[in-house]
């Protein structure tokens, strides 16, 4: 393979959109794809040997949620045989321990599982379903297979001052990962956006908070903390580049360079039921169009940071500034970012005395 | 953290390295993936549950047995307490 373009590590597998859950920020596309379309048990698992014959060392298998896939196991078989690390990303329903303990014995490496705040009422206002309760018991069966598991907290304005109960919770867990990743702002959380994005001072105290926390749990458990973008200097260097790292496979079997992408007007993309995947790596239109630096303007051309950050987000900057190949308005440096200044400004909390008002959430549906 | 040399190495739940067929050598975990080469290959392999810490060490200076062994036995011991705080082993107490 000489092409000069790197292997992709890892296949983000969205095996459906199908999801118990109606999280208010939901990284799945407003458009969801229907259990009609979704890419059959054989065809995913050609999809995961060529993925391992291109490289890639890692699936991730997430959705809509996993488990409402009957083949589940299945695939986890089928992705191991392919020599794939195999992890699941999940909400934890629909499951019993017996089909926990199959999917282990099939051969899944990790499971990640979230939870939408550290208070059951919370959680379940956030994901629109009583399902804290049943998360409480996988972890209490994860106690007893051997497994990695790592516990995911979506943060954000609502549950950000729960941090501290949401860390206690993973200590008292198997875990040895913890994510505290804040929501970006895609998809249904762009949606919600207004009732999402957390204050600079509660971001601040969090911040302060994790990074202790990170210290003394060094050796037991690995503390991840995604800050939201909106607050950076710099952008996120989104999915590691476009096109250098990952590799999406929507459940209908188009091939993405990240969640959003099918935000960005204009870009086609192929479908690994018609063209093999090492092919729409490499070739296709989609995953060319921001490979490189030949797309990008100005400051980004010419700046210093360019290879590390590859100018932040495309559907970010198609989001903020109407323009996919603008410097990530995040940026401090983006002639835009003072677009992003004006969202943050208009950041209000109600009183602290007051009892919170529950907002009005755009939850996210099922698909057909 | 420094291991303990009569601990038992091992790597932690869901870390594995990849089949020996598949080159480079990799120690898979979430979300991470660590190319292994030469010693570290060495020494990921050895953390079986089998070996201890102290016997690990004594291999690797065999095979390493031009190095000085206080150095090759320092270089272990950091290696371990690395992989250790990224959660990649576990030790086992005899």
């Amino acid at each position: 393979m000489n092409s000069g373009i790197p292997n992709p590590l890892a296949l983000i597998a969205e095996l459906t959109h199908r999801c118990p859950l109606h999280c208010v920020y939901c990284s799945n596309p407003l458009e969801l794809q229907a259990r009609s379309n979704e890419l059959s048990t054989e065809e995913w698992s050609r999809v995961f040997q060529e993925a391992a014959n291109s490289g890639v060392l890692q699936a991730d298998f997430t959705g809509g949620e996993p488990l409402a896939r009957p083949d589940l196991i299945e695939l986890v078989r089928a992705a191991r045989a392919a020599g794939l690390y195999v992890s699941l990303i999940t909400s934890g329903l629909p499951l019993d321990e017996a089909r926990l303990g199959t999917l282990i014995e099939a051969g899944l490496d990790h499971l990640q599982l979230s939870f939408q705040a550290a208070r059951e009422e919370l959680a379940n206002e956030i994901c629109g379903t009583a399902a804290h309760a049943q998360k409480l018991r996988v972890l209490d069966w994860l106690k007893r297979h051997r497994v990695a598991v790592t516990l995911n907290f979506v943060i954000h304005r609502r549950n950000i001052d729960q941090i501290e109960e949401m860390l206690a919770l993973a200590e008292s867990s198997c875990a040895t990962r913890a994510e505290f990743a804040n929501v970006q702002y895609y998809g249904w959380a762009f949606a919600n956006r207004e009732h999402l994005l957390p204050t600079r001072e509660q971001l601040t105290r969090s911040v302060e908070f994790l990074k202790r926390a990170e210290e003394r749990l060094r050796g037991k458990i690995r503390v991840e903390f995604v800050v939201p973008d909106y607050y950076a200097k710099f952008p996120k260097a989104c999915m590691g580049g476009w096109g250098r790292k990952l590799i999406l496979v929507t459940p209908s079997g188009e091939a993405l360079p990240c969640h959003a992408a099918k935000v960005i007007p204009g870009l086609r993309f192929e479908n690994v039921r018609e063209h093999p995947l090492r092919e729409i790596w490499e070739n296709s239109e989609a995953f060319q169009k921001f490979r490189g630096e030949e797309w990008m303007q100005e400051p980004c051309k010419s700046c210093d940071r360019r290879e590390q950050d590859f100018g932040g987000c495309r559907c970010q900057a198609f989001l903020l500034a109407g323009d996919a190949a603008a410097t990530d308005p995040v940026c401090s440096l983006a002639p835009l970012r003072s677009k992003v200044d004006a969202i943050l400004a208009q950041i209000i909390l109600p009183p602290a005395a007051e009892t919170p008002v529950k907002p009005s959430w755009i939850h996210r549906p099922n698909p057909a | 953290m420094t291991p303990e040399l009569n601990s038992y190495p091992r790597l932690a739940p869901g870390c594995r390295l990849n089949e020996k067929a598949q080159q480079p050598r990799t120690l898979l975990m979430p979300e991470r993936a660590l190319r292994l080469n030469g010693p570290s290959l060495e020494i990921v392999e050895r953390c079986d549950g089998k070996h201890t810490v102290q016997q690990i060490v004594t291999e690797m200076q065999k095979i390493y047995s031009k190095a000085a062994p206080e150095k090759v036995a320092q270089d272990i011991l950091g290696y371990l307490g690395l992989l250790h705080d990224r959660r990649a082993l576990d030790f086992d107490i005899a």
